[in-house]
């Protein structure tokens, strides 16, 4: 969590690898890997996934065929077999009622004239479908009504499991009601200022941020 | 075997041919010769422009009057070629002489083109020359210059030497080289840095329409940086004759400078105007440019504006409105050769009778105008049968990362909105000339000067209620 | 952009092998008596050779076009071989007597002659180097009254047809390249649909150059009499030879009364190395005559290949309510140059065109859309849509777009669109991010891009199509 500006999206953008993001130190270690030294598309083939708090429009590019060529090419950088259209369908039908969507879906152009609650969806449809061991909900809250909501959170409780985190980018307490979270991390200017279990989300929404800010922009000043 | 020899004979005649399959030979050397014995005559003139105008006078030679190409693909300009129009002054008294024609107009002849602002600085010319009895133009502030550019040729004043022909360049523009031969007078303005000015700026060429005479005025418009003002220039007539205005004007927009410019090009219904403005604007300047085109018989316009500087912008609008048998061209050029610079351009036409109206717009975009955002419309709308428009929007994209879009239209009023009024009581001719009024409306609110804004809209919906404009 | 995508430079032209075979051909150069030599050898009746000669003589007269956004040395016109046929060009019974290295090559190009390609219910017409070596199905075709043959047969046999129609289009004094066409074709296509038959199959020619310095000017002619229709293939390929290859093909629809002809083509003449040395000049004149009321000619074209394509498949809508579509994918990689586009000409009353069209330009590419539409006085009620987009990859290329609209009927509707953008990096970034590899996010996006028209292909070509785009745009990105 953490205020506007404080970084958060940079932070899921930088783990996902988007190349307009220069790292300049640091290092982010994922199951005893350089995780920085990976192209994004590798990072995505060992588990990583990112929602997009905005999600791009493919033109012409129906879903199925998107996630299909994705799905495929995780299982054969992991050694798999790939599997042929029909079987994919199979595998699908049971991830889309969970963010409750209908089938004509598939054959919708990426994103293309989605409503902002449809995109989120599509998003949470996507982690189903490849199932990652990290999954990053980048603002996913952002820009939604309750019904839609509540239709994301239950599709993200659903898939929560022993081998795979989730991180969930918010600026919001709100999704929180729904996503219960293990551990809250407050960024601020850049760095993690405060680190709790679910009650600090209660209680920066009662406080707001400006309390934490400060000692952020301090801890920012002494860096 | 094949006799090549012959066979590059004929092909050489073949194109002879083929471009000259229009009637007239546009060489039209009687013509010609008439511009040269012109120029000839012309008084003396400092060194530098003595120069220039022979280079004016020697491209315009080569060229010849333009033939077929791609920039005068819809327009034939045999009817201006075909005529030897003698230069306005110099056909009466053979020497310059201030004032000498402004005589034949008065005062009471200009006021239905000044829109009924006193407060506005103008400047009028008649003929091309500088009638200082006709212009106002006090308290324009020591940041704002504004002179006849025949006065600062002889005075030496502002230097006008170091932008003319600089920016309005005429290797490939017969009429632009043409007006160079004769550069003469015009208006000087210059803004400093900072200046800004209030109020308009206006400039009123009046056609006195004796004689079959032709004037070139050549404006030079010179905006420092972060200077802001509104600059009008006219094309009116005191008499529906025939005659011809071949003008140019050169802006210079300086870094953050701010030109409002509008053309309001209202010739006698008998005459040839070519117009051409020719802009370059540094970084972070701004243009807007609105081109009001009714008159002429043969009527072309010309705006063309380089980005050169990181994130200027321009916007060209227009509107052209056709009755009759008149021809309207206009032909805009953006050139984007500084990344960042978004550019948007509306033309809009109505045309009607069994007129002819022209769109030619160009957008052109170097390899290292990245960021480059550009949007270009032109519509169009035939009132009549017999009317005809030719359109050609085109883009030429050199860089990758750019967003580029145009878009054209042509049709008629749409008749589920003339049913719609109708049936609401409104009259045939009532609905349409409210549909057509809304149509052209559209692009005029662009206009950001209210009143120039308010005197365009009571034009067009006078013209089109069927009342003379 | 990315590594990922370097990896995918330069994979070599499949199609560039030549093919060993003896050929039949005629000395370099032009000239009456080599005209009246090839009107000899094809054993033609004396209208074609007065009709080739009116069209040498009228050549002569004109001159090489240059208005078109392309740049090339000039050709020299009497270096070329005008006529080159795999010998023995006797009508050939069966496909057992066509030369076994023949049906390698054609087994290379992956398309075969054979019972494979009659079971997907293609019937397929071979030119090779200018002759037609071969046509199948013609059994089945023959029972409908429909007439696939190659043009120099069609010639011999329905010789009363090739008089009527031949140059009604694309007359012999059209252009440049179609004069030249006209005066030294040595064969093409022939295709005739009698009244109110539809073909039950998609007709297809495969093309391709082999022999050196040889130009290939072949001549297709395709008419559809009232209420018939028809659907024809036609695909291209070249070797990789140092030296450009002049290919001036013309090709003639006519549509008569409700009447409907669909033309696709899979152009991948061989480009050129990425130096700009070799490959097709692909000078075609492509034009149909929707002669009927209520006929439809549908131009779909994919321009993957040649060092330069110059083609403007156009329609003549002259019926009342006819109408005219045109969707074209042109790809430019390299050094690659493209002026394509087309016009459509409206003449009756209600009529109606399309145009859709994608230019994608990559590497040093340069790519031109040039589009006419014209609106006659007499026009009443016409209507055009044309959207026109590009893509650029890469900052060295080029994407350029002249729309040409001439309207003379007030009631006439026209919209025009265009765009022009880079391929988005977040698509990329999107793709990759989900586990894509950046060449099939590139992949991806383009054919996405180009789904309007895909979608009008015939299925296997455009399986075909995506494919030359995926091989056209490798190494494109980098």
């Amino acid at each position: 969590m953490g205020p506007n500006g404080s970084g958060k999206s940079t932070l899921a953008q930088v783990l996902a690898g988007n190349p307009t993001y220069e790292v300049t130190r640091g290092t982010v270690s994922y199951n005893g890997q350089n995780l920085l030294e990976m192209d994004p598309e590798v990072r995505a083939q060992n588990g990583i996934f990112l929602a997009f708090q905005y999600p791009v429009e493919i033109p012409g590019v129906s879903i199925a065929y998107f996630l299909r060529s994705a799905y495929n090419e995780i299982r054969k950088a992991n050694g798999m077999e790939e599997i042929d259209p029909l079987e994919f369908l199979d595998l699908v039908e049971d991830k889309l009622k969970l963010v409750d969507m209908d089938q004509a879906l598939l054959s919708r152009s990426v994103n293309q004239g989605f409503s902002g609650g449809e995109k989120k969806r599509n998003e949470i449809f996507q982690m189903a479908v490849l199932s990652p061991r990290l999954a990053i909900l980048d603002e996913t809250d952002s820009g939604l009504d309750i019904d839609a909501l509540r239709i994301v959170a239950q599709g993200v409780n659903t898939l929560r499991s022993p081998e795979n985190a989730t991180i969930v980018v918010t600026h919001y307490q709100r999704l929180l009601n729904y996503i219960v979270p293990d551990f809250v991390h407050v960024i601020a200017n850049g760095r993690i200022v405060k680190s709790g279990g679910k009650e600090l989300a209660f209680e920066l929404e009662e406080k707001g941020y400006d309390w934490l800010q400060n000692v952020g922009a301090d801890a920012g000043a002494a860096a | 075997m094949i006799d090549t020899a012959t066979r590059k004979g004929t092909r050489d005649n073949a194109a002879v041919g083929k471009n000259g399959a229009d009637p007239v030979n546009l060489r039209a050397p009687g013509s010609i010769e008439a511009y040269r014995a012109d120029f000839e005559r012309q008084p003396a003139a400092p060194e530098w422009l003595r120069s220039l105008r022979a280079e004016g006078m020697a491209r315009f030679e080569a060229l010849g009057f333009p033939t077929k190409n791609e920039d005068w693909h819809f327009t034939s300009v045999a009817p201006i070629a075909e005529q030897s129009f003698r230069t306005a002054m110099i056909n009466k008294a053979g020497v310059s002489s201030e004032g000498s024609t402004a005589g034949m107009v008065a005062a009471a002849d200009l006021r239905r083109f000044t829109f009924d602002q006193p407060t506005w600085h103008t400047l009028v010319f008649v003929n091309g020359e500088f009638s200082e009895n006709l212009s106002s133009y006090a308290g324009l502030g020591e940041k704002v210059r504004v002179n006849s550019l025949a006065k600062a040729i002889h005075s030496g004043v502002g230097r006008p030497e170091r932008h003319l022909g600089k920016i309005a360049v005429f290797d490939n523009h017969a009429f632009t080289a043409l007006n160079t031969a004769f550069i003469r007078d015009g208006a000087f303005v210059e803004l400093q840095a900072d200046a800004v000015v209030d109020q308009p700026i206006h400039l009123i060429f009046v056609a006195e329409g004796q004689g079959e005479a032709v004037s070139h005025p050549r404006n030079l418009i010179v905006a420092a940086q972060n200077s802001r003002a509104s600059i009008i220039e006219s094309y009116i007539c005191v008499r529906d004759n025939l005659y011809f205005t071949n003008a140019v004007t050169e802006i210079s927009l300086g870094e953050g400078a701010h030109i409002d410019h509008y053309k309001i090009q209202l010739e006698s219904e008998k005459s040839f105007h070519v117009g051409t403005t020719q802009i370059r604007q540094a970084r972070d300047s701004q243009l807007h440019s609105f081109s009001y085109a009714v008159g002429g018989s043969l009527a072309r316009t010309n705006i063309y504006t380089s980005l050169d500087g990181d994130a200027a912008t321009c916007t060209l609008n227009g509107l052209y409105l056709t009755d009759g048998v008149q021809h309207i061209d206009n032909q805009t050029s953006i050139e984007h050769i500084a990344p960042n610079c978004p550019s948007h351009e509306v033309y809009k036409g109505v045309l009607d009778g069994r007129s002819h109206g022209v769109f030619n717009g160009k957008v052109y975009v170097h390899p290292e105008a990245q960021k480059t955002d550009g949007k270009q419309s032109n519509n169009n709308l035939l009132l009549s049968p017999s009317a005809r428009v030719d359109t050609k929007p085109q883009l030429e994209i050199f860089a990758d990362d750019v967003k580029c879009t145009h878009g054209a239209t042509v049709g008629r009023l749409d008749e589920v909105a003339m049913f719609y009024l109708n049936s609401r009581g409104i009259g045939r001719e009532s609905a349409r000339t409210l549909l057509t009024y809304a149509f052209a409306a559209d692009v005029l609110e662009t206009i950001e000067l209210k009143p120039l804004r308010e005197q365009l809209e009571r034009l067009v919906l006078a013209r089109f209620a069927g009342s003379e404009s | 952009m990315s590594s990922g995508i370097e990896a995918l430079v330069n994979r070599e032209y499949a199609y560039g092998f030549v093919t060993d075979i003896e050929t039949d051909t005629v000395p370099a150069g032009l000239n009456e008596g080599i005209i009246r030599l090839i009107s000899a050898k094809k054993n033609e009746p004396e209208f074609m050779l007065e009709w080739r000669l009116k069209a040498y003589r009228r050549w002569l007269t004109m001159k090489e076009p240059h208005w078109g956004n392309v740049k090339y040395p000039p050709i020299d016109y009497n270096s070329l071989v005008y006529y080159s046929a795999p010998k023995s060009v006797k009508p050939l019974q069966s496909l057992d007597e066509v030369d076994p290295e023949l049906l390698r090559t054609y087994q290379k190009l992956g398309i075969s002659l054979n019972e494979q390609k009659m079971l997907a219910g293609v019937a397929v017409d071979a030119i090779f180097d200018s002759v037609s070596v071969g046509t199948t199905m013609r059994e089945e075709l023959g029972k409908l009254g429909i007439i696939f043959c190659s043009f120099g047969e069609a010639v011999q046999t329905h010789p009363e047809l090739i008089e009527k129609y031949l140059g009604t289009v694309v007359p012999h004094s059209d252009n440049f390249f179609a004069a030249l066409n006209a005066a030294v074709f040595s064969d093409g296509s022939f295709a005739y649909v009698p009244k109110g038959v539809k073909c039950p199959m998609e007709l297809s020619t495969y093309f391709r150059i082999n022999s050196a310095n040889t130009g290939q000017f072949e001549r297709t002619l395709i008419i559809a009499d009232e209420g018939a229709s028809v659907s024809y293939l036609e695909g291209c390929t070249a070797p990789k030879r140092d030296e450009n290859q002049l290919h001036a093909a013309v090709v003639e629809l006519i549509a008569l009364d409700n009447a409907t002809v669909k033309y696709s083509t899979v152009q991948n003449w061989y480009s050129g190395d990425a130096e700009g040395k070799g490959g097709i000049y692909n000078f075609v004149t492509k034009r149909g005559k929707c002669a009927g009321v209520n006929s439809k000619i549908s131009w779909t074209q994919v321009e993957t290949g040649s060092a330069i394509t110059w083609k403007y498949p156009s329609v003549i809508l002259q019926g009342d309510n006819s109408v005219g579509e045109f969707y074209s994918v042109a790809v430019v990689n390299k050094k690659q140059q493209a002026d394509t586009g087309t016009k459509m000409i409206h003449i009756g009353k209600n009529t109606r065109s399309t145009i859709v069209s994608k230019g994608i330009s990559a590497g040093e590419g340069n790519n031109s859309y040039r589009g006419l539409v014209r609106v006659l006085p007499k026009a009443t009620g016409a209507r055009n849509y044309t959207q026109c987009d590009s893509m650029l990859i890469g900052n060295k290329c080029g994407a350029n777009t002249f729309p040409y609209i001439e309207v003379q009927n007030n009631t006439a509707t026209l919209e025009h669109e265009a765009s022009t953008s880079k391929i988005g990096e977040d698509q990329i970034f999107y793709c990759k991010q989900r586990g894509v590899s950046a060449e099939h996010a590139v992949s991806m996006i383009v054919s996405g891009f180009c789904r309007e028209v895909f979608k009008e292909l015939p299925m296997e070509f455009a399986v075909e199509a995506q494919q030359l785009l995926g091989i056209t745009l490798e190494g494109s990105v980098g």
